[in-house]
């Protein structure tokens, strides 16, 4: 009993765990934040010391005296403008043929013609289903770009990572997350796989399983997470989620404008396998959604799996 | 329907699919299938450009088994294919061409990477050029963005971190406004096809019903865009990207990325609000003023850099001017005018930046123009390609050029008194300054200097890619009539 008040003494002062995993924690003599602001500083005072060139520091100053008026000026002249133009849209819930010739037949026919409940899935993945491919995209082209900024390469550039704030061996962290985290995989995959029946699907379940990954990960260190993803699955996941996305619509693409006879049927509204393409493809988006997040964090804690 | 009107769709497909497989590939093997892949593209957007100029009409393509309104659309005509095969082309060719600088600026560990963004951004440009559908626009505009950003910084110095951080602010500002564009354009018209969206927006006119929210959303719209393809006064990103990034990088924003903006732009302007519009007279006198500034501020920033590159990317600054000149004095010969010059315009940038890549390489490593001196002796051919296009900027006859300052100043002729006058003194003032400092480039590069080593390696992919750009040039300055009767019945199909 003693010693657990210790530790809860101990964990309320920020000390590191004295039980637990210390020898994974690195000796930092003070908060990283300290050290940002002291860096700051230096940067401040080498600027300082760099002679002025042809330009005066005061005509500098007045500059950007005279840019920030000008924003200012620029910002309320915007807000004004779009202010006025909201207030002179058509008004919400306003009935006119053209405004709501598509939402009266998404409304209309979305399920015979989708097979989903979920209407908002209906539009997404059927009947703009080219512009949720693009967005799938765009997600992997982000983690791309991710990757190529902080992905760390070679193995003597490693960076100090922080660990001052590493919760590893948190144990109120720990025994949450034990109980958290099963309900929170559930619960993304429940999402994933409604998506066609109920509000969800591939993007937000994705968001739900990706935040559990990475809750796992920062409760049970990277060991645990690895384990679960590897560079390998999360490679082979997020490539073979995405090829199966672009073939599969590609059929679809290719047999609509061609009239050709497509093997996917609507099936029965409101049955689990129903909604033609919409659930494998909510899955498949699904799949990309988690690794992505996933990976983004790892790349900004690490630089690498 | 025939089995061509799939290839758009093909090619939109095969550069996605492309670009998952690059993912698990190596280096080498990305750059070999991205080059394929690429060449399939043009193969793809000629066989189009063929097919719709036989034809004569163009035609839409469902994406799905719904059709219009309902569904998403492409659309193919005369000028969207001419706009994919000159940008599939020069994709190909600056890929081709920059492939030394490459492997010279990029980890061996990331190149793969870069060939993923590769391939993206054909997808993107391809589908940007096709697209009947504006939220499509949209989505393969933000994949265009982050791809141009990703391979700014992939080359990871400071400068070129710092160049994409700021590239991909003003960047984003332009998607903002382009986006809240859209939303209000979706919001008073009900459609996201652009036929359906002229059709409610000429019915509005008609009426006079909302006429300030279509004024502002044209205007965002416009102004969007225009940020984002580097009209004045928001190009001083230029400079810092285009100098420091790989030169495949810097090539292919400035001759395709800025390019596919201002095409989405004007088949917006002719398409969905319709270049007859009290609306759109009032964008285009704005793009003019901005578009006139911007060749003088850019020409004159170009003569007082100290380096090549930045000389070439303030040029760039100005060459978009030229663009919105043509928007903006409109009408038939001015939005032609600002077609042959995206034409011309991107396939001599990507040389330009190419060749002055290669004469650095043989003087040591420094843009500087001091360093420069005697460059030509020691790469004869990459000086002969900076020569050349050199030449088709000023506006040397033969050269492509020529003949798009030639429709500029018919354009201006044949407009209202004020503007044409305006327009045809900025054209001789630019000319003039266009000359001055291209020629002062050329001139040094000639200049006799004792340091001569050449350049001992042969670069065939430089030697096609150049070659490609320097026939293509001589097409468009030589053939100019045949590329102004296609844009016409481009134009024509695209009201």
């Amino acid at each position: 009993m003693k010693l657990d008040k210790e530790r809860f003494n101990a964990w309320l002062n920020d000390d590191p765990d004295r039980l637990n995993g210390m020898e994974e924690m690195a000796e930092i003599p003070y908060p990283p934040r300290e050290r940002i602001k002291e860096k700051r500083q230096e940067l401040q005072e080498r600027i300082d010391a760099q002679p002025v060139g042809q330009i005066s520091f005061l005509s500098r100053k007045f500059w950007q005296r005279v840019y920030s008026v000008f924003a200012v000026i620029c910002c309320a002249v915007m807000t004004v403008v779009l202010l006025s133009t909201v207030a002179e849209l058509p008004r919400f819930g306003e009935y006119r043929d053209t405004i709501n010739e598509l939402t009266e037949r998404y409304i209309v026919s979305g399920l015979k013609e989708t097979g989903a409940v979920n209407i908002v899935a209906g539009i997404i993945l059927d009947y703009r289903a080219f512009d949720t491919l693009g967005e799938s995209f765009v997600l992997f082209c982000a983690l791309n770009c991710v990757l190529i900024l902080l992905r760390i390469d070679s193995s003597d550039d490693v960076r100090h990572h922080e660990l001052y704030f590493n919760l590893a061996h948190d144990d109120i962290l720990r025994k949450s997350a034990l109980f958290s985290i099963p309900i929170v995989f559930v619960y993304g995959i429940y999402v994933l796989l409604n998506g066609h029946l109920s509000p969800g699907g591939g993007f937000s379940g994705g968001a739900v399983i990706g935040a559990g990954i990475i809750l796992l990960s920062i409760a049970y260190g990277e060991r645990a997470s690895g384990a679960l993803i590897s560079e390998k699955v999360f490679k082979t996941v997020c490539c073979c989620a995405l090829a199966f996305y672009g073939v599969a619509k590609s059929y679809s693409f290719f047999t609509g404008a061609n009239h050709l006879h497509s093997i996917i049927k609507p099936g029965t509204p409101g049955e689990i396998l129903s909604g033609g393409l919409i659930l494998p493809l909510n899955i498949a988006v699904g799949m990309v959604v988690a690794c992505t997040i996933y990976g983004m964090y790892r790349m900004f804690k690490k630089g690498r799996f | 329907m025939d089995f061509i009107c799939n290839f758009p769709f093909f090619s939109i497909v095969l550069c996605l699919l492309s670009a998952v497989v690059c993912s698990v590939l190596s280096g080498k093997a990305a750059r070999r299938l991205t080059l394929c892949v690429e060449f399939v593209l043009v193969c793809l957007a000629l066989t189009l450009l063929v097919y719709t100029v036989r034809t004569g009409e163009s035609f839409n393509y469902t994406m799905g088994h719904v059709g219009a309104p309902w569904g998403n659309e492409l659309r193919i005509g005369v000028l969207e294919a001419l706009m994919a095969s000159a940008f599939m082309i020069v994709l190909f060719a600056s890929v081709l061409g920059g492939g030394t600088y490459i492997v010279r600026d990029i980890t061996e560990k990331k190149r793969n990477l870069y060939y993923i963004l590769l391939n993206l951004m054909g997808a993107a440009l391809s589908a940007l050029v096709y697209t009947n559908d504006i939220f499509t626009g949209y989505v393969f505009l933000e994949i265009l963005t982050l791809t141009s950003g990703g391979i700014l910084m992939i080359k990871s110095t400071g400068k070129t971190t710092l160049a994409a951080t700021r590239y991909l602010i003003i960047n984003l500002l332009g998607s903002g406004l382009f986006l809240l564009g859209v939303i209000l354009m979706y919001d008073l018209t009900g459609h996201l096809l652009m036929e359906f969206m002229h059709g409610t927006v000429s019915e509005l006119e008609a009426t006079g019903e909302y006429a300030m929210p279509l004024r502002v959303t044209t205007g965002l719209i416009c102004a969007g865009l225009s940020i984002k393809s580097g009209l004045f006064p928001f190009h001083r990103w230029m400079p810092d990207t285009y100098g420091n990034a790989t030169p495949t990088s810097a090539s292919l924003l400035s001759g395709v990325v800025s390019k596919g903006y201002i095409f989405l732009l004007i088949k917006i302007l002719y398409r969905v609000i319709g270049t007859d519009s009290p609306a759109v007279g009032a964008a285009q006198n704005v793009l003019f003023v901005f578009g006139l500034c911007g060749i003088i501020m850019g020409s004159v920033s170009a003569l007082r850099q100290e380096s090549v590159n930045r000389m070439i990317a303030y040029s760039s600054a100005a060459q978009i001017g030229y663009i919105f000149v043509g928007i903006g004095l409109g009408g038939h010969m001015g939005f032609c005018a600002a077609i042959f010059h995206i034409l011309t315009h991107a396939v001599t940038k990507p040389l330009l930046f190419l060749s002055a890549a290669k004469l650095t390489e043989a003087s040591g490593g420094s843009p500087v123009f001091s360093n420069l001196t005697g460059a030509a002796r020691r790469a004869p051919f990459s000086a002969f390609m900076f020569t050349v296009g050199a030449l088709s900027m000023v506006g040397f006859p033969a050269f492509a050029g020529f003949i798009s300052k030639l429709f500029f100043s018919v354009a201006a002729v044949t407009h209202s008194s004020a503007q044409s006058v305006v327009t045809l003194c900025v054209l001789a003032v630019s000319t003039l300054l266009n000359a001055f400092y291209f020629f002062r480039t050329v001139i040094r590069i000639y200049t006799p200097s004792e340091d001569v080593s050449p350049l001992v390696y042969k670069d065939w992919g430089f030697m096609v890619s150049s070659s490609l750009f320097l026939i293509l040039n001589l097409v468009f300055g030589l053939w100019s009539q045949s590329i102004y009767r296609i844009i016409v019945s481009g134009l024509r199909m695209l009201a």
